[in-house]
């Protein structure tokens, strides 16, 4: 059961920053319909910093456990630095062998961190 | 060495399952060093040696392209081929093998009949008539056609204990609608639908009938005929055959008045540099090289159902399903989706409290269990019902009820690891 080790349940049972943000000055809402996985993802931006995170969704425990760490570790970082992070860097929070079929739950939360920053509008892969 | 496969295993009445797994290499096997719980054959099922050993014969002593040599070889490789196309003609109780096309799956089989006879008989205004039960593969082709002929689909709703809402069949039935394209059997909900007595309602309207049978074929008997439908897809795959073949049945003089479905070798009579001119039945939808090993690898997997009997199968899929429901309704939050088992086929989808299918199916993996977690291609469906995904087990003739009681102590552990 290697994939679900204790940090990981740790985080789906008690996921950190799950809710939302008074004044947040990003968001960005993406799924994943292979899935069902769902996020939504706020970030509350000042001096190019992220001084604050929030999400809410529903998925799988690896999704949720991703999007719980990530939150945690991207406090205080720039924005600049964000737009540097990939796979590698979700993996190494995670911590767990990923198969390629629960990659795309790894990294849901990722991919919505990246349109943030970058960006896009959130209006631009609303799908449901 | 049949390692996973030591104890004795309680057979169904129906079925000498502790013989017939012998048969299958791939359930001697081991995954995370557990015994190999296969419970994903709705997905696609396992090969018994009979067909693996068809198919390298045929490589080893026989292969050469067909219908174009008159070499021995390839005499031989068309023999064999059309031999196939005969066997499985005759499992659906089709009249002859010419109203048999190979296509490379169900999918392609109802793409086939959208594309042909979609686009040559349908006018703005025409109607379709599907169900909201639909694998992705009896819904989106229509979709692309409709968007293109300005064509309305219309849908048959679903009860919420998964069976189609039929009580209005003149106001879904109008005189529109050219087609009623429907499935035999839910992937999801594992619910038989009335397919005669959908196809009486459809031909007095006037429409034409067309049959997923992805999921009946493997595991009922079926015969075009007794149920007098228009057209049947199916795949191989599904039914103890290889990837990469299925087959589209038509009534022959639809077939014949259809364009062809794709343009290359093998399709034509006469080719010129300007216009070409059609082979006949069934070759008229077969361009190009066709996938012949696994023609062959089909006919044997026929072959080796018919040997069994599928008034057997489906009795032994009845009694192993009918025990899964009772065993899987007594775990702490499960709730299963569909009808009772005496409208069902082999399979059981449910939900389990507030665990996400994927995690469901993450840690019965881990013992070993295969099972499919998330929409199974019927997104629509899901919708229908308020939840994003389910977890889904399927049996087929080489399942036990032991192998149900692992699935059960499975899930009294996935509950137990999730719990808060």
């Amino acid at each position: 059961m290697d994939l679900y080790a204790e940090e990981i349940l740790d985080h789906y049972k008690h996921p950190r920053h799950f809710g939302h943000l008074d004044n947040p000055t990003l968001t960005y809402h993406d799924t994943n319909p292979f899935c069902g996985d769902e996020i939504n993802l706020e970030l509350r931006i000042e001096d190019d910093h992220v001084v604050d995170v929030a999400f809410t969704g529903q998925g799988c425990a690896i999704s949720r456990a991703a999007a719980s760490m990530m939150s945690e570790e991207i406090i205080g970082m720039s924005l600049d630095e964000l737009k540097e992070w990939d796979k590698d860097n979700i993996l190494d929070l995670l911590g767990i062998e990923v198969g390629p079929v629960r990659i795309k739950c790894a990294l849901l939360p990722l991919k919505a961190l990246k349109a943030a920053v970058w960006g896009l509008g959130e209006d631009d892969t609303v799908t449901r | 060495m049949p390692t996973a496969t030591m104890t004795p295993i309680p057979n169904t009445q129906y079925l000498d399952v502790h013989a017939l797994r012998a048969d299958f290499p791939i359930l001697h096997r081991r995954v995370h060093d557990k015994p190999l719980v296969y419970l994903d054959s709705a997905a696609s099922s396992q090969k018994p040696q009979a067909v693996l050993d068809a198919m390298e014969r045929y490589y080893e002593t026989t292969h050469a392209n067909v219908h174009r040599g008159v070499h021995t070889l390839s005499e031989e490789a068309t023999v064999q081929y059309e031999a196939a196309r005969a066997r499985v003609a005759d499992f659906i109780g089709a009249c002859c093998p010419k109203e048999v096309i190979w296509t490379r799956n169900a999918t392609e089989a109802i793409n086939l009949v959208a594309y042909s006879w979609g686009r040559a008989n349908l006018r703005r205004g025409d109607r379709i008539l599907l169900t909201e039960m639909e694998h992705h593969a009896n819904l989106v082709p229509w979709q692309i056609l409709a968007a293109e002929t300005s064509v309305d689909l219309d849908f048959v709703p679903i009860a919420d204990n998964g069976t189609l809402i039929l009580d209005d069949p003149d106001r879904l039935l109008t005189p529109r609608t050219r087609l009623f394209a429907f499935t035999a059997m839910s992937n999801v909900l594992g619910t038989i639908n009335p397919v005669k007595e959908l196809t009486a309602a459809a031909h007095r309207a006037g429409a034409l009938v067309l049959v997923d049978g992805a999921q009946s074929v493997p595991h009922m008997p079926v015969n075009v005929q007794e149920l007098d439908i228009d057209f049947l897809a199916f795949s191989a795959h599904k039914m103890l055959g290889p990837t990469g073949i299925g087959a589209l049945w038509g009534r022959r003089e639809l077939l014949n008045a259809m364009p062809p479905f794709m343009g290359g070798g093998d399709m034509i009579r006469e080719v010129h540099l300007r216009e070409s001119t059609w082979n006949e039945l069934p070759w008229k939808f077969e361009a190009g090289t066709p996938a012949i090993a696994e023609a062959i690898g089909f006919g044997a997997a026929v072959d080796y159902l018919d040997a069994i009997g599928m008034d057997t199968v489906h009795r032994h899929e009845q009694e192993i399903t009918a025990y899964a429901m009772q065993k899987l309704s007594e775990v702490e939050g499960l709730k299963i989706l569909g009808p009772g088992p005496e409208q069902r086929g082999g399979l059981v989808s449910f939900i389990l409290g507030d665990v996400h299918p994927h995690d469901i199916a993450g840690v019965l993996d881990s013992m070993g269990i295969a099972i499919r977690a998330g929409h199974h291609c019927a997104q629509p469906l899901h919708e229908r019902y308020g939840i994003p995904a389910s977890a889904r087990a399927s049996f087929y003739i080489y399942n036990t009820e032991a192998e149900i009681d692992l699935l059960v102590a499975g899930l009294h552990k996935v509950v137990e690891f999730f719990s808060y």
